[in-house]
């Protein structure tokens, strides 16, 4: 699964104009794909870890790419300033603590709310999104912690809401469902989730299967740019692993990915490059091969922030 | 995600998915109309015992008839819940149609048609501005239907009083189209002896209709989606603006086709009608297993909620009660459909 990152687009500014390519492309190859993936997903040793990204060709243009935004909101000061780069097959994470503007950020890749100031280009073009479906019709898919899903509904209508196939014509317009049962069924498959009945609510999967189902859809859809907002953040040990292996087989299949976390270790697992946000503003970027784990967490943290604390709280405790 | 899912999923997977899983019986509890339907047949079986003329065919064709002149309503308004909102003005709002219609019609001294035609736009158009209030402003439906609903009811009278000297409209039934009006909105179809009315012909259409957008098209996952995750479905490019706004009008359609019922059945309107009709609809609602809450729930479930009402209304007549006692039975008909439902979807959720 982690090895075989031979797809890869390496030509997405060029031919832009056919995202709808993607999803034929991964239905038809699905029969033996997903027999591959099944073995790999059940295997304890397939670790996330062990994944670097593959060679990047650095002159190219990037999927998206933020320089200098900033937002406000009235006179609140959400973000300045904030630079960020996403490429295929590329992993960039965005760090930061609550309140940091991570949030802002997704939103303004997301097509939410439109930036204040900076340029925000997507494949080179300078872009001002005016809603999140617009976004999607750009390739930027994203998948928010809290709504990704929609508890009560089946499997198989969440998989394929707001992009649902039809069959029929005039009044007789109706979904494909049969095709959208058999599909959501197959798309899971391939990342390893052998669901009993796609008839249950999504509800009633665990956090991490939700988590995933967001993914395979936003994949199976074409995205080329996937924005996942702390998928790991109310999960388990084993489930963040779960996911993180879901993003880096998206990595694999050729897609730029943002990483919103404020977990420094499961950023570092799969990250590319780091960008440390603190008080809307920026406050470190680093690639991959110019950081060490140690330094960011201790950045993360907070650095000398953190050795403030650790004073304050000896003396809190001392007498 | 065998290596997240607890232990039982062993002897599962060696037998593959659904098959050994779901059996019919459960599959059957998880429907949102079971609560109804069960309770259908309670009320169904307790007539037949305590009211002797209840099993008699023509008493099968009066309840019928009510249950259709809620269930119209009932329908749209299931939707509408399903979709995560309320519409008060639903009751008056078919008082509304019907007076446009009759009002306009005598005026002009128009072809009856004619006043039909402009009553949909006219309701059509109350819909929307409904829904476009709703998806402009911030306060929830609760609170602008409510305002729709006052709005309404002091226009019915006001408009009545103005235009017709008195609280009810004038006689059209002899003007130009009143009998093919008739035939379509207020006929009775005669089947083995039996009388039926034809809104119940219109009833079971709207089930139909319903269901199919509901379960069938892209537009019913949209209304599930609207309301059991409105940031979710709005994240992935579901038009909830729109699809809101269908559900109003939707309302709209129920409302014009009672109201024109109402008017060619009665010949005149009385403008102060309707009021309260709207909580019968929810309730009719709810009983038929939708979540008040938004995202469950079914437009069969809610036609057999309206046969509720109808068995119940007609049922204590025929049982030769004091009528005083239907809303007793009603409450306690509902509490015990919300508390039915309640405990059939939770064991539903537990034993998938």
């Amino acid at each position: 699964m982690t090895t075989e990152g031979a797809p890869k687009d390496t030509s997405p500014g060029a031919d832009g104009a056919v995202p709808a390519a993607d999803p034929d492309l991964a239905a038809a190859e699905e029969p033996s794909a997903g027999d591959e993936a099944v073995p790999a997903a059940s295997e304890e040793s397939a670790a996330p870890a062990g994944a670097p990204a593959p060679p990047v060709d650095r002159t190219r243009t990037p999927l998206v790419e933020l320089d200098a935004v900033s937002k406000y909101y009235g006179n609140i000061r959400a973000l300045e300033g904030v630079s960020l780069e996403v490429h295929a097959g590329e992993i960039s994470c965005v760090l930061g603590d609550n309140g940091a503007g991570k949030s802002t950020l997704i939103k303004i890749i997301a097509g939410l709310h439109q930036h204040d100031a900076g340029t925000f280009s997507i494949e080179g073009e300078e872009t001002r999104l005016g809603s999140p479906r617009e976004a999607l019709d750009r390739g930027i898919a994203t998948v928010y912690q809290d709504l990704a899903v929609v508890p009560l509904m089946p499997v198989w209508r969440n998989f394929f809401l707001g992009s649902e196939p039809t069959k029929g014509v005039g009044p007789f317009k109706r979904m494909d469902v049969e095709f959208m049962r058999a599909t959501t069924h197959a798309e899971l498959l391939r990342m390893g989730i052998d669901l009993r009945d796609v008839d249950q609510p999504i509800g009633t999967l665990s956090g991490g299967e939700r988590q995933c189902v967001a993914i395979a859809r936003a994949v199976y859809f074409g995205a080329k740019v996937l924005v996942l907002d702390e998928p790991t953040a109310a999960l388990g040990v084993k489930q963040s692993g779960v996911v993180l292996k879901y993003v880096a087989a998206a990595r694999d299949a050729g897609l730029g990915v943002v990483l919103i976390t404020h977990n420094p270790h499961h950023a570092y697992l799969v990250g590319d490059r780091f960008v440390l946000l603190k008080r809307g503003a920026m406050s470190g970027a680093h690639t991959r091969a110019e950081i060490t784990l140690d330094e960011l967490t201790r950045q993360m943290a907070g650095g000398s922030e953190l050795e403030d604390l650790r004073h304050e709280l000896e003396r809190a405790t001392a007498p | 995600m065998s290596a997240t899912a607890p232990a039982p999923e062993k002897p599962v997977r060696a037998a593959d998915e659904r098959l050994l899983k779901t059996s019919p019986v459960k599959r059957l509890l998880g429907r949102p109309e079971l609560g109804s339907v069960v309770g259908a047949v309670a009320v169904f079986l307790f007539f037949a015992i305590v009211a002797d003329s209840f099993l008699q065919a023509t008493s099968l064709a009066t309840v019928l008839y009510a249950a259709s002149t809620i269930g119209i309503m009932a329908v749209p308004v299931a939707l509408l819940m399903i979709g995560g909102e309320f519409d008060l003005s639903a009751g008056v709002m078919v008082t509304t149609s019907a007076l446009i219609s009759s009002m306009f019609s005598y005026q002009m001294t128009a072809n009856v048609w004619v006043g039909v035609g402009v009553s949909l736009v006219a309701t059509l158009a109350i819909g929307v501005f409904n829904g476009v209030m709703l998806i402009r402003t911030d306060p929830p439906s609760f609170i602008i239907t409510l305002g729709t609903f006052l709005m309404l009811t002091g226009m019915n009278l006001g408009f009545t009083k103005l235009i017709s000297g008195t609280v009810s409209t004038k006689s059209i039934s002899d003007m130009e189209g009143f009998p093919s009006a008739k035939d379509v909105f207020a006929s009775t179809l005669t089947i083995g002896g039996v009388d039926f009315k034809i809104t119940i012909v219109w009833w079971l259409a709207m089930v139909a209709v319903a269901t199919w957008i509901l379960l069938r098209t892209r537009a019913g996952n949209w209304i599930f989606a609207v309301g059991g995750g409105e940031q979710a479905a709005r994240a992935v490019g579901v038009p909830v603006g729109r699809t809101k706004i269908g559900l109003y009008m939707g309302v709209a359609f129920g409302a014009w086709v009672s109201g024109q019922h109402l008017l060619f059945n009665y010949d005149v309107v009385q403008s102060g009608e309707g009021v309260g009709n709207e909580l019968i609809y929810i309730i009719a609602a709810v009983i038929g297993g939708c979540l008040i809450t938004g995202g469950y729930g079914s437009a069969v479930g809610a036609a057999v909620g309206a046969l509720i009402f109808g068995m119940t209304s007609k049922g204590i007549v025929y049982a030769e009660w004091n009528p005083d006692w239907f809303k007793f039975f009603l409450g306690a008909m509902l509490l015990l459909a919300t508390l039915l439902n309640a405990w059939v979807r939770k064991r539903a959720e537990a034993t998938k």
